[in-house]
């Protein structure tokens, strides 16, 4: 079952440029970067029980290194990509240390905090970060410019990524970090070092949204405060909650869902924020699982009833 | 790698050219337009009467021009250079706009000009004063069409305080672009002019007390302050500069945008003898600008602020243009070609308008004070007129560009 | 010398509104563990209300106590229609409220536009008090006034009221006061609509001198954070410590250091976080 419908999504994602060209080759660019950091998002928030709002501050930084690199210093995008993954790992580093003795909501206010500080600096740090006009240039490595083939790439990266992740959460480590979801004092008592896997488990997450922050940049080639704001947690945090917590391939389902409503509703109106509110607001009540989650509670009660007779 | 993709395109494109354009007319394909604006965001007020005074125009010519229909497509840019830039590729990539006009924000202006530096498309800015955008980093398709530069209106206005007598001023501003080169055009022409500027303060912005600076600026004791300040900002000074009791110690001078009617409109006394300087004046005696106040006035209840000008008279602009080509907008060097050439009259702007050879307007500037209507509103009226003033000033174009752009750190400030 | 009292005083006038807003806050995010970040929105939302009520019946009292009023309901609706849907799970319970955040700031938006307003202030309390050398606006003296009133009030209710001292309890040790019996629902809803009422309240006492636009209620929001933050949860004397230390900061950090505006405010709140959660005078849970 699960193998079909794997070679399914492969076999959709690879004939986007050819079946919907143009326009909607980039939208679907863009579904897979976000969906990138979202799935960074659910390590720490669906496997470690953490919920960030800070993320889009280390997606914005290696978006900002990238940029920088690029057309201030004159560097190769290449480098200027290991640069900017570098520089959130970094950056997630600082957040972990501060972070990690907090849960809960407390957790998700530090990081707020902490993505503030973030957007701070690069709103006034103009003479490096450009301020509120933030840095902008081609900085797409020449070999992958055309939209077909700028699609592929970053299809290949976040195929990788979702792979790395993947491997993470289901290695013994990720195991571990599901145990301190389910009951941090039971990890404890066992022994086992609590803060240091969550330490490792935020950087790592980390690590990975600075990977979708540099695939962003090559999109975009424009970084603004705007990109490490918190909207921009926000709206990750969301694509992972309407995909579904703590299922990694809700990230992607959550993206698609989110920037597909997008560009509906700013079709008709520009209303965007009213709905997105009223997202936010039913999936809190009706669905807090998302979208996989609750495919995956049918198809257990379909299995269920299936097997009864 | 750029030029050659540019160039095959630009090769086919003439070739697919002629017969597209034929097809087009024979059709009748409607003009697209794309029109960002900050509909939602910290300038959201500003963002509708930007659409509302474009649409005005189109509704007031039966939506045609050149032979064509015209047909607007609004999108939100959310006062956010990230979305304007998402919006404008939707705009030309999904809608297939024949060219994007708008945005308010210099930092939404920028982005989208970037972007449209890498495929051609025109980009038309009533309102983004970014001075670059027409001096040392112009892009040829994007065109300041009834637009200004900031500090283009800010030079007559320390013209104007040298000769009633003002000799030391503080500036305070927001501390971004806009502000910089607002200041910088201002404090370039004082201190030319023999006046020395105590103290420049700038504040982020959203500052929501300016009570820190009131003191500071009292203490050093200037005969003006010139306060450049937009949206909320502009509002909140004006009346803590009042509610302080500075209103009757100091001469204030503001930027256009703090005594727009956008602002002024929902203030009080606190407003009323505040001078400023600009192309636009809504009170001024002139049948053009009479008639396009009144009608706004009558369309939407309030008074036009400079949003709501600038794109009435970008459409009427683009309009001339259409009619220029025969509404042939799909050959862009023809196009791009009849709007800068566009000698704009009987517009709100007043005297015959024309871009000077860098794409930026010339203007009559008018020094304005607010006052009160007849009826209770409060409106700016003319002091006095600056006319033909350029980007430039009186400075020869090459030698002025060869000093560097106003920032922070440059102001254009003459050692004594 | 009396550059420094002027900008203390200003400091302490912004941390008495700070106040105001704040006190609601820590009173719910105390009691019911909600971080309720439609706490801004209600401001922005009460300062309109406000706006409209004092322009239209003349009177900025009337629009105060509308504004109140109208928050409260809408506080009762949020805390009865959508947040009970959500109860004990705490994330669920913040993401809620941003959504809810989001919708009022469009519907308001909607409303009444995007200019920016004033709300009208009674003559008596406009322009400038003499006090010696210094003219200080009087309304800012006013909210002073107010938010020393409100202090008060609340203590009196919080250390003098049945109410009030379920309250505390329930700020100490939920499980304690549910299983002795107490109806905490109906104490949860009154809390709630209380602390929304302090943000209508606000806006419309901020609405006169910070004026009212699209993105204050994020402005505030964010404040309202730091103070309850620093100050700690579910505590009086914490959003009073904390609105003054905020305000104080936000005041002189714009003078002395422009460049680190947001630092100084989202520094000591970092922090806290790290090293002391709790806040300067929070309990533990």
């Amino acid at each position: 079952m699960k193998r079909s419908a794997a070679a399914v999504l492969a076999a959709a994602l690879l004939s986007v440029p050819l079946v919907l060209p143009g326009y909607k080759t980039s939208l679907a660019t863009e579904m897979l970067i976000f969906a990138a950091l979202a799935m960074s998002i659910d390590i720490l928030a669906g496997y470690a029980g953490r919920t960030s709002l800070g993320h889009g501050a280390l997606f914005g930084v290696a978006a900002y290194v990238v940029l920088y690199h690029v057309t201030v210093a004159g560097g190769d995008p290449w480098v200027a990509a290991l640069l900017g993954i570098a520089a959130a790992t970094v950056v997630a580093t600082i957040f972990a240390v501060l972070a990690i003795r907090a849960s809960g909501v407390y957790f998700l206010l530090i990081t707020l905090a902490l993505g503030m500080i973030v957007w701070g600096i690069c709103q006034r740090w103009t003479s490096v970060t450009g301020g509120e006009n933030g840095l902008r240039g081609a900085v797409r490595p020449a070999a992958v410019a055309g939209p077909a083939a700028f699609y592929y790439f970053v299809l290949a990266a976040t195929a990788l990524m979702a792979f790395g992740m993947w491997r993470f959460v289901h290695s013994p480590f990720g195991l571990t970090l599901r145990g301190i979801r389910a009951s941090e004092s039971r990890m404890r008592s066992l022994g086992y070092d609590v803060s240091l896997h969550l330490f490792v488990g935020f950087v790592v997450s980390g690590f990975f949204a600075g990977a979708a922050g540099v695939l962003y940049a090559f999109f975009n080639s424009f970084a603004s405060p705007a990109t490490v704001a918190l909207a921009q947690s926000v709206e990750g945090l969301l694509m992972v909650i309407v995909g579904g917590v703590g299922t990694l391939v809700g990230g992607l389902v959550g993206s698609v869902a989110i920037i597909t409503l997008q560009n509906f509703v700013s079709y008709h109106t520009e209303r965007w924020s009213l709905v997105l509110g009223l997202v936010f607001i039913v999936t809190m009540i009706f669905a807090p699982e998302g979208l996989v989650g609750r495919a995956r509670i049918l198809l257990a009660r379909h299995a269920a009833r299936v097997r009864e007779p | 790698m750029r030029r050659r993709a540019f160039l095959k395109t630009a090769g086919t494109g003439l070739l697919a050219l002629s017969s597209r354009v034929r097809r087009a007319l024979a059709a009748g394909e409607p003009i697209r337009i794309g029109l960002l604006s900050p509909l939602t965001g910290v300038i959201a007020a500003g963002g509708r009467e930007l659409v509302d005074g474009f649409n005005l125009y189109w509704d007031q010519v039966g939506r045609k021009a050149g032979g064509r229909e015209i047909e607007v497509v609004v999108e939100d840019d959310a006062s956010n250079p990230n979305t304007a830039l998402q919006k404008a590729r939707r705009l030309v990539e999904q809608r297939n706009v024949h060219m994007l006009v708008g945005d308010i924000l210099a930092n939404t202006g920028l982005a989208v000009a970037e972007y449209v530096k890498g495929n051609g498309v025109p980009y038309f800015i009533p309102v983004i004063a970014a001075d670059d955008l027409t001096q040392r980093k112009r892009i040829p398709n994007v065109i300041r069409i009834a637009g200004y530069s900031a500090s283009q209106s800010t030079r007559p206005l320390a013209d104007y305080a040298l000769k009633h007598g003002v000799r030391k001023v503080i500036t305070v501003s927001q501390d971004y672009t806009f502000g910089h080169e607002q200041c910088g055009g201002f404090c370039q022409i004082f201190t030319e002019g023999g006046g020395a500027v105590l103290q420049q303060i700038w504040h982020p912005l959203n500052t929501p007390d300016f009570s820190p600076y009131l003191p500071q600026i009292q203490s050093l004791n200037p005969d003006a302050v010139f306060a450049m300040e937009t949206g909320a900002d502009g509002s909140r000074f004006i009346q803590q500069w009042a509610n302080f009791g500075l209103k009757d110690k100091i001469r204030l001078f503001t930027s256009m945008n703090a005594t727009d009617q956008s602002i002024i409109r929902t203030l009080g006394p606190e407003a009323e003898g505040v001078l400023s300087a600009g192309h636009f004046c809504e009170g001024r005696d002139d049948a053009a600008n009479k008639k396009f106040v009144a009608d706004y006035e009558k369309a939407f209840g309030k008074l036009p602020s400079i949003y709501a000008f600038s794109h009435y008279s970008g459409a009427m602009w683009l309009a001339q243009a259409f009619e220029a080509i025969g509404g042939k907008v799909e050959d862009r060097p023809r196009f791009l070609e009849a709007v800068r050439k566009i000698k704009l009259s009987a517009s709100p702007l007043g005297r015959e308008v024309s871009l000077d050879k860098y794409g930026n307007p010339v203007y009559d500037i008018y020094i304005r004070k607010v006052a009160r209507r007849a009826d209770g509103k409060l409106w700016n009226v003319p002091v006095e007129v600056y006319q033909g003033v350029s980007q430039f000033w009186k400075y020869d174009p090459e030698q002025y560009m060869k000093q560097p752009p106003y920032s922070r750190e440059f102001q254009g400030i003459k050692k004594a | 010398m009396s550059m420094l009292a002027f900008n203390a005083l200003n400091g302490v006038t912004f941390a008495a509104l700070l106040f105001v807003v704040a006190s609601g806050f820590t009173l719910i995010f105390g009691l019911m563990r909600i971080v309720n970040l439609a706490h801004g929105a209600l401001y922005l939302t009460g300062g309109y209300i406000g706006l409209t009520v004092a322009t239209r019946t003349g009177s900025f009292f009337v629009g105060a106590a509308a504004a109140a009023a109208a928050i409260a309901v809408v506080g009762f609706l949020t805390d009865t229609c959508l947040l009970r849907f959500v109860k004990g799970h705490d994330l669920r319970q913040v993401l809620l409220a941003l959504g809810v955040a989001l919708v009022l700031n469009d519907l308001a938006l909607i409303v009444w536009g995007g200019d920016t307003f004033t709300v009208p202030v009674p003559p008596a309390l406009q322009g400038p008090l003499q006090i010696g050398a210094l003219a200080y606006p009087k309304y800012r003296l006013f909210v002073l006034a107010v938010s020393v009133l409100i202090f008060i009030g609340l203590w009196l209710v919080l250390h003098r009221t049945r109410l009030g001292a379920l309250i505390r309890a329930g700020v100490d040790d939920l499980e304690m006061v549910d299983a002795m019996g107490v109806d905490i629902k109906r104490v949860f809803i009154y809390t709630f609509m209380f602390g929304s009422a302090l943000a209508g309240l606000g806006g419309t006492l901020g609405g006169a001198f910070l004026s009212l636009y699209p993105s204050a209620d994020v402005e505030i929001l964010v404040f309202s954070l730091a103070v309850v933050i620093i100050g700690g949860r579910g505590s009086l004397v914490g959003a009073a410590a904390g609105s003054l230390l905020v305000g104080m900061l936000a005041t002189f950090g714009q003078v002395w250091f422009p460049e680190l505006a947001y630092f100084v405010i989202f520094g000591p709140m970092a922090i806290l976080l790290a090293f002391r959660p709790l806040g300067l005078f929070g309990r533990a849970a």
